[in-house]
C-alpha cells in the first residue's frame, strides 16, 4: 500500500482514499478527425508501462476529488512527489526534453 | 511418564493459581502462565500426534513458533481453532484441546503401519504412484484426503469479533528481547514515537530462559523489568505483548496480529471485545530484533517422542519449572547446549552431553559440566534414538575430527529423553517479505541478516548472527545510536555492559553419519510436519532437481504452519552437500508472509456480514417491507425484485405486474437510478463533449437520452439527462454505473478541459424518485398535483415539469423505460416514504400496482430497450445497438469516442450487433448466456455466433422473447439461429429487438 500526498490537501494520506486514474499527460489529438488510425489508436490504447519512474494521475476519490499527478518508481513504489496537474506538467516536459 | 516438576527460581508460572484442562478427553492439572504444551510435560504427556505421511508418533520438539509436531485443535464447536501449536496457547482454566491426527486412535494408527514401508513413500510418490488411469484419481484422492491433512475447520459462524487498527510512528520495534529492548528504550528516550511489539505474554525473549547473564550489574529478568518500568514511563512509547509483526511490506508497511483474549476462558470473554487486533503499522523506521531459533541436529529416529531441541528442554526448565525427563542425553555442536545440560544436571537430573566437536566446548563451560556430574562424550554423534513412542535410549557413534565420518562405535546409552542443537538461526522472515536476502554466516552456521540493514530498516542482535549477549547489545546500542544520529537526535548513553565469555567455535555438521550410506540407515528427519528425511532430499537431488526452491516443492521441506524454522538451514546444508556445493550457493528458499499462521477473523476485522459491502437502502425502503417485497442486491442497492401476492412465486408475480403495468397502472422505487447535478455556463458544451447525441438545441423543461461512450467509441452509460435551466442540467447514469460516470465527468472536465466552467455534484442520495407507469398514470398524477398541467399536448413525452406534488415541491418528468405513458416524480429524499404512500392512494382506484427490478426488466425488453452491462459487454458500439440516432457526428467538437467510430474495425463488417429473438417455440425461454449457432448440426468447435443477453416470458405478449447480440445481426432479421444451452440446442428466428408497440403510440399517448 502506497502512502500518498494530495497536493491540494497538503497531507500524505493512505492508497486506500485515491483511485488510480492512468498514466498522466497523454495528449488528447487536438483534431481527432485529422489523426490517422495509427495516431488515434495509439492515443487510445498505447501507455508507455515503464520499468521504473512514471508519471501517472491520481484522483483524490475520498478527499477533495481532485485529479493530480505522482511521480511513482515501478519497481521501487518509491514515490518522487506529487504535484497539481499543471505543476507537474512543467516538471514532466522539462523531463521529456 | 517422563516429565515432572521441579521448582526453579524465577519460574513464570503461578503456583498459587493452579488450573485444570482436558486433553483428548483427560483431565489434567497445571499452573497458570503454563502453556499447554509445558503444562503436558509436566504431566508426563509425550505422545501428541502422528506424522502427515507415516502416521510416525510424535511429539512436542520445540518451545514456541518454531513447534513441527504439537498441533492441536482447541475447543469445539463454533469456538473451535484448528491446528494452534501447543507450544503457543496460554493455558486457561477448563481449557479443552485435543490431538489433530491418529486414526482411529492417536494410540493406534493405522497409517503407523504404513510408515513401517517408509522407504516404498519416496519424494513424489503420489505423482509416481497415482498417474495411471487418470480416471482413477478421484477414488484414489478420496482416500488419500481423508489420511491427510491435521485438524478441521470450524463450520458455525465466528461468534467472536476482531478490529483493525492503524499506526503511524516513528520508529517499530519487532521482538522484546534484550536486543529489541534496548533499541525501543533509545528511541523512546529521544523522544520517537516507538511501538515494541513481541509475540509471547511477556517480553524478555531468551532472557527467559537464560538466567546466568548480567547486564549492567542485574539479573536478566530485573533488567527487563527495569526497561519496561522505564518504557510505561514514557508517553511517546507503547509495548504490545501477545502481537506476532507476521508481515513486512513495501514503504515499512508492518502487519501484527495481537491475541486480545485467547488467553481467557471462554466464559471470561468480554463480548463487547474483539478477540484479537490487526495493527496495520505504518514506520518511518524498522527495527527487526526478531533474535533467532534453535534448530535440531539431524540423526536417526531423531523424530521419537522424547527428543527435543536444548533450548526446549531449557526453558520448560526454567520458565515453567518442568524437567522434560530423568536422563537426559544432550547433543551439540556448540557450546550453548552446555547451558542447557548445566541447569538440568544441576535440578539433579542424570545428563551426559555428548559434543560432535573433539575439542568440545570452552574449557571454563566443560569444567563447570564436571562438576555438575555430567558426562562429557567428545568427538560422539546419534547414531540412532532407541524406543517406539517415547525415549528409551540412544546408540552413539565416535565422529572423524575433519570429515563428517563415522571412525568408531560408540555407547549405547540408557536415556529417556534426548536434546538436540544444531546451532542457531536468525529469525530473517520479515527482512526477506518485501525482497530483502538473508546472508550466508559461515562462523555463526546460520543465514543472517546484513548489518547494515536496507532503506528504513535496521537489523539488531541475533538476528545478524550476534549469539552473544554482550555483542548482541553492544550491535544494537551503536546500530539505533547512529540511526538517530541520522534522525538528528543527540547523544545515546552507553550500551548496557554484559561481561563477554570466552566461546569455542561451533562445528559445521548438520547431520550426524550413522555409518551408513544415506537411506540405508535409521530415517533421519529433517521436516517433521512434512515427514520429509535426509534421504528425501538427496532422492531429490539425485533424480536432478537442482534449484533449492524445486527440491523444496518435491520433498515439501519447508511447508506447513512452521514454514521450516527448525529443518530449512538443515535442509540447505544436506542439498548442498549432495550437490556439492557451498551452502551460500544453494541460497535459501522465498520467505513470505504469514510468518506465523494468522485467524481469518483478524484480516477481515470488522469488515464482515453488514459491513463487509455498504448497502444502500432507499427512502421508501419500509414501504416496501410492508408490502412484502422480495429483494435483489444493485450496486450497493437493495431493491425490490417483486412483489409476490400469497402464493405466488417470482413467474406468477412478474406476469401480473407486467399486466397491470401495461393495462392500467404500476408504480416502481427508481430512486437508485445515478444522479448528478451539472451546473455552469459551460454545461451544455460540457454534455456536448461527453456524450455522443447534441445537446445544444434542448431547451429548458425538456428531455434527452443520452449514450456515452469511452474514447474507443463503445458505451459505456446511458440515462435521461433533463435541462432545467439553460446553464443548470440533471443527469441520470445507471444505477451500478453512479460513482464509475462521476469520476469519470470530473477526470474530463480537470484533465482535458479545465477551462470549461461547469460544476458536477452527486444528488443520487438527495431525490427519490417514484415512476407511475401505465395508461392510468396521468389520472394518477392529476389527482395529487394541480398546478401542472398533464394535458397530453400540454406536457409531452420527454418534457420535464417543476411543480407540487402532495404538497411537496417536485421535479416530474414524463420519460419512459417501458414503453407506456408514464412519469417519474422526484422529491427530496426525506420525503420519499410519504410520496411513495400518497401515489398508492391516490392510484388505488385504479388498482395501481407496486413492481419490482423483474417487471421493469420485462417491460423494458418488451420494448428493446438496452441494459448497459447486461445488453452491452464494453465492445458495443452505438451502432452495434442499432442507436446511430444518439450519434450526432455533426456536433462541432469531437465527442468522446468520435474518432473511434470511424476506425476500420469499429466501423466494418462481422461485428455483433443487437437483435431480438424469438423461439420458434413461444413456451421456450431461451438461457441468458447461452450461445447461439448458425447449424443445429454443428459440431465441436462450433463457431460462435453471439449469444443471448436478456431473455423473459412476455405475459403481454403471451410468448417467450429474447435480446441477443448477433454476427452482423443487423443483416440477419428473418434468418433462423439455434441456441445452444445445457447439452440441447434450440431454433430461434431473428426479428427486431421491439416486441411492442413498435410505433410508441402509447408513450405517446
Amino acid at each position: 500500500m502506497l502512502v500518498i500526498t494530495c497536493p491540494y490537501c497538503q497531507e500524505a494520506r493512505e492508497e486506500e482514499e485515491f483511485s488510480y486514474a492512468g498514466e498522466a499527460y497523454i495528449a488528447r489529438p487536438a483534431v481527432p478527425e485529422e489523426a490517422d488510425d495509427a495516431t488515434w489508436g495509439d492515443y487510445v490504447f498505447h501507455r508507455k508501462n515503464p520499468r521504473g519512474w512514471h508519471w501517472e494521475q491520481w484522483q483524490h476519490v475520498a478527499g477533495c476529488r481532485k485529479v493530480f499527478a505522482v511521480k511513482r518508481h515501478t519497481v521501487t513504489y518509491e514515490i518522487a512527489g506529487s504535484w497539481t496537474l499543471a505543476d507537474g506538467k512543467a516538471l514532466y516536459l522539462k523531463e521529456q526534453a | 511418564m517422563s516429565g515432572y516438576r521441579i521448582h526453579r527460581p524465577g519460574e513464570r508460572i503461578n503456583r498459587q493459581k493452579p488450573v485444570s484442562f482436558q486433553f483428548d478427553n483427560v483431565q489434567y492439572k497445571a499452573f497458570s502462565g503454563d502453556t499447554l504444551a509445558s503444562a503436558l510435560l509436566a504431566n508426563g504427556v509425550r505422545l501428541i500426534g502422528r506424522s502427515f505421511k507415516y502416521g510416525r508418533p510424535r511429539g512436542i520438539v520445540g518451545f514456541g513458533a518454531e513447534e513441527p509436531n504439537a498441533l492441536i485443535q482447541l475447543e469445539t464447536g463454533a469456538h473451535t481453532v484448528p491446528d494452534l501449536k501447543a507450544t503457543q496457547v496460554e493455558l486457561y482454566q477448563g481449557l479443552l484441546a485435543g490431538s489433530t491426527t491418529g486414526y482411529p486412535s492417536l494410540d493406534f494408527d493405522l497409517k503407523g503401519l504404513l510408515g513401517k514401508f517408509g522407504r516404498f513413500m519416496p519424494p513424489g510418490f503420489y505423482y509416481k504412484t497415482f498417474m495411471e488411469p487418470v480416471k482413477a484419481w478421484p477414488v484414489y484422492e478420496k482416500y488419500i484426503r481423508k489420511a491427510a491433512g491435521y485438524g478441521h475447520a470450524p463450520v458455525l459462524p465466528d461468534p467472536e469479533s476482531y478490529d483493525h487498527l492503524h499506526h503511524h510512528i516513528d520508529v517499530l520495534v519487532v521482538g522484546g528481547g534484550a536486543a529489541g529492548l534496548w533499541a525501543a528504550t533509545l528511541a523512546g528516550r529521544a523522544g520517537l514515537k516507538t511501538l515494541l511489539v513481541d509475540e509471547q505474554a511477556e517480553m524478555g525473549g531468551w532472557l527467559l530462559t537464560e538466567r546466568r547473564s548480567r547486564i549492567d550489574g542485574l539479573s536478566g529478568m530485573d533488567w527487563v523489568s527495569q526497561r519496561l518500568a522505564e518504557l510505561a514511563s514514557l508517553p511517546n512509547v507503547s509495548v504490545l505483548p501477545r502481537t506476532t509483526a507476521f508481515a513486512l511490506h513495501d514503504l515499512n508497511l508492518v502487519q501484527a496480529v495481537e491475541l486480545l483474549q485467547d488467553h481467557l476462558p471462554l466464559t471470561e470473554r468480554n463480548a463487547a471485545l474483539p478477540r484479537q487486533r490487526l495493527h496495520k503499522i505504518r514506520a518511518h523506521q524498522v527495527i527487526l530484533a526478531s533474535g533467532a531459533i534453535e534448530r535440531p541436529l539431524v540423526f536417526g529416529y531423531n523424530d521419537v517422542p522424547g527428543v527435543m531441541t536444548a533450548a526446549a528442554g531449557h526453558s520448560y526448565l526454567n520458565r515453567y519449572g518442568v524437567a522434560v525427563g530423568r536422563e537426559v542425553l544432550v547433543q551439540t555442536q556448540n557450546d550453548a547446549a552446555y547451558e542447557a545440560a548445566l541447569d538440568l544436571a544441576q535440578c539433579g537430573v542424570k545428563v551426559m552431553l555428548a559434543d560432535a566437536r573433539q575439542g568440545g566446548a570452552a574449557a571454563w563451560r566443560q569444567q563447570a559440566l564436571k562438576s555438575a556430574g555430567v558426562e562429557l562424550l567428545l568427538g560422539h554423534g546419534i547414531a540412532k534414538v532407541l524406543g517406539d513412542k517415547s525415549v528409551s535410549g540412544a546408540q552413539l557413534v565416535k565422529l572423524d575430527g575433519r570429515n563428517n565420518q563415522v571412525v568408531g562405535s560408540g555407547p549405547r546409552l540408557s536415556v529417556d529423553t534426548v536434546l538436540s542443537s544444531g546451532g542457531l538461526t536468525s529469525t530473517v522472515h520479515l527482512f526477506c517479505h518485501n525482497g530483502g536476502r538473508p546472508v550466508w554466516n559461515q562462523q555463526q552456521l546460520s543465514f543472517v541478516c546484513p548489518d547494515e540493514g536496507r532503506d528504513n530498516i535496521a537489523c539488531v542482535g541475533a538476528i545478524t548472527g550476534r549469539w552473544e549477549l554482550s555483542e548482541a547489545l553492544g550491535q544494537t546500542h551503536a546500530a539505533v545510536a547512529a540511526l538517530l544520529l541520522g534522525h538528528g537526535r543527540g547523544s545515546s548513553g552507553n550500551a548496557p555492559s554484559v561481561a563477554s565469555e570466552e566461546v569455542a567455535a561451533p562445528r559445521a555438521i548438520f547431520r550426524l553419519p550413522d555409518g551408513k550410506p544415506e537411506g540405508h540407515g535409521a530415517k533421519a528427519f529433517v521436516d517433521y510436519q512434512n515427514d520429509v528425511a535426509a534421504a528425501d532430499i538427496h532422492t531429490a537431488i539425485r533424480e536432478n532437481y537442482r534449484s533449492i526452491e524445486h527440491v523444496k516443492r518435491y520433498t515439501a521441506l519447508g511447508f506447513g504452519t512452521d514454514q521450516g524454522k527448525l529443518s530449512n538451514i538443515n535442509g540447505f546444508a544436506i542439498a548442498a552437500e549432495a550437490l556439492g556445493k557451498p551452502i551460500a550457493e544453494v541460497g535459501t528458499t522465498t520467505y513470505r508472509p504469514s510468518y506465523t499462521p494468522v485467524t481469518f477473523g483478524a484480516l477481515a476485522g470488522p469488515h464482515v456480514g453488514e459491513t463487509f459491502d455498504v448497502r444502500r437502502y432507499t427512502a421508501m425502503h419500509a414501504s416496501h417491507d410492508a408490502r412484502k417485497a422480495e429483494y435483489e442486491v444493485v450496486g450497493q442497492w437493495l431493491r425490490p425484485w417483486y412483489f409476490p401476492k400469497p402464493g405466488e412465486d417470482l413467474h406468477a408475480a412478474v406476469n401480473r405486474e407486467c399486466l397491470a403495468t401495461r393495462n392500467s397502472v404500476g408504480v416502481m422505487d427508481a430512486s437508485t437510478l445515478g444522479k448528478i447535478d451539472v451546473k455552469g455556463p459551460d454545461a451544455r458544451e460540457f454534455l456536448n463533449r461527453i456524450y455522443s447525441n447534441a445537446w445544444s438545441k434542448l431547451d429548458p423543461g425538456k428531455c434527452r437520452y443520452g449514450l456515452m461512450l469511452d474514447e474507443n467509441g463503445m458505451v459505456m452509460d446511458d440515462g435521461v439527462t433533463a435541462c432545467l435551466a439553460d446553464d443548470h442540467f440533471h443527469m441520470t447514469t445507471t444505477t451500478g454505473g453512479a460513482a464509475r460516470v462521476y469520476s469519470w465527468l470530473e477526470r474530463w472536465h480537470q484533465t482535458e478541459w479545465p477551462e470549461l466552467k461547469v460544476r458536477f455534484t452527486t444528488t443520487t442520495d438527495h431525490w427519490a424518485t417514484v415512476a407511475v407507469v401505465g395508461p392510468d398514470s396521468r389520472q394518477v398524477l392529476q389527482k395529487l398535483c394541480t398546478d401542472i398541467d398533464f394535458d397530453k399536448d400540454a406536457f409531452k413525452f420527454m418534457d420535464g415539469r417543476s411543480g407540487t406534488v402532495a404538497g411537496l415541491p417536485a421535479r416530474v418528468f414524463r420519460i419512459s423505460f417501458s414503453g407506456e405513458l408514464a412519469y417519474e416524480i422526484n422529491v427530496d429524499a426525506n420525503y420519499g416514504r410519504y410520496m411513495w404512500e400518497e401515489v398508492m392512494k391516490a392510484g388505488a382506484a385504479f388498482n395501481i400496482t407496486p413492481y419490482g427490478t423483474e417487471t421493469m426488466h420485462v417491460l423494458r425488453a418488451e420494448k428493446g430497450f438496452i441494459i448497459v452491462g447486461q445488453d452491452t459487454d464494453g465492445s458495443m458500439s452505438p451502432n452495434d445497438l442499432a442507436m446511430s440516432w444518439a450519434v450526432g457526428m455533426k456536433k462541432p467538437f469531437s465527442f468522446l469516442g468520435k474518432r473511434s467510430l470511424l476506425r476500420s474495425h469499429t466501423a466494418g463488417d462481422g461485428r455483433k450487433q443487437l437483435v431480438g429473438l424469438l423461439p420458434l417455440d413461444p413456451k421456450v425461454v431461451l438461457a441468458e448466456g447461452a450461445q447461439i449457432l448458425s447449424n443445429t448440426d454443428d459440431t465441436v468447435p462450433a463457431a460462435m455466433q453471439g449469444h443471448v443477453t436478456s431473455s423473459y416470458h412476455s405475459a403481454f405478449l403471451g410468448r417467450s422473447i429474447a435480446m441477443a447480440v448477433l454476427k452482423d445481426g443487423s443483416k440477419r432479421e428473418g434468418d433462423t439461429v439455434f441456441v445452444w444451452a445445457h447439452g440441447k440446442s434450440v431454433p430461434a428466428q431473428v426479428v427486431s429487438s421491439v416486441f411492442v408497440d413498435k410505433e410508441g403510440v402509447r408513450q405517446h399517448a
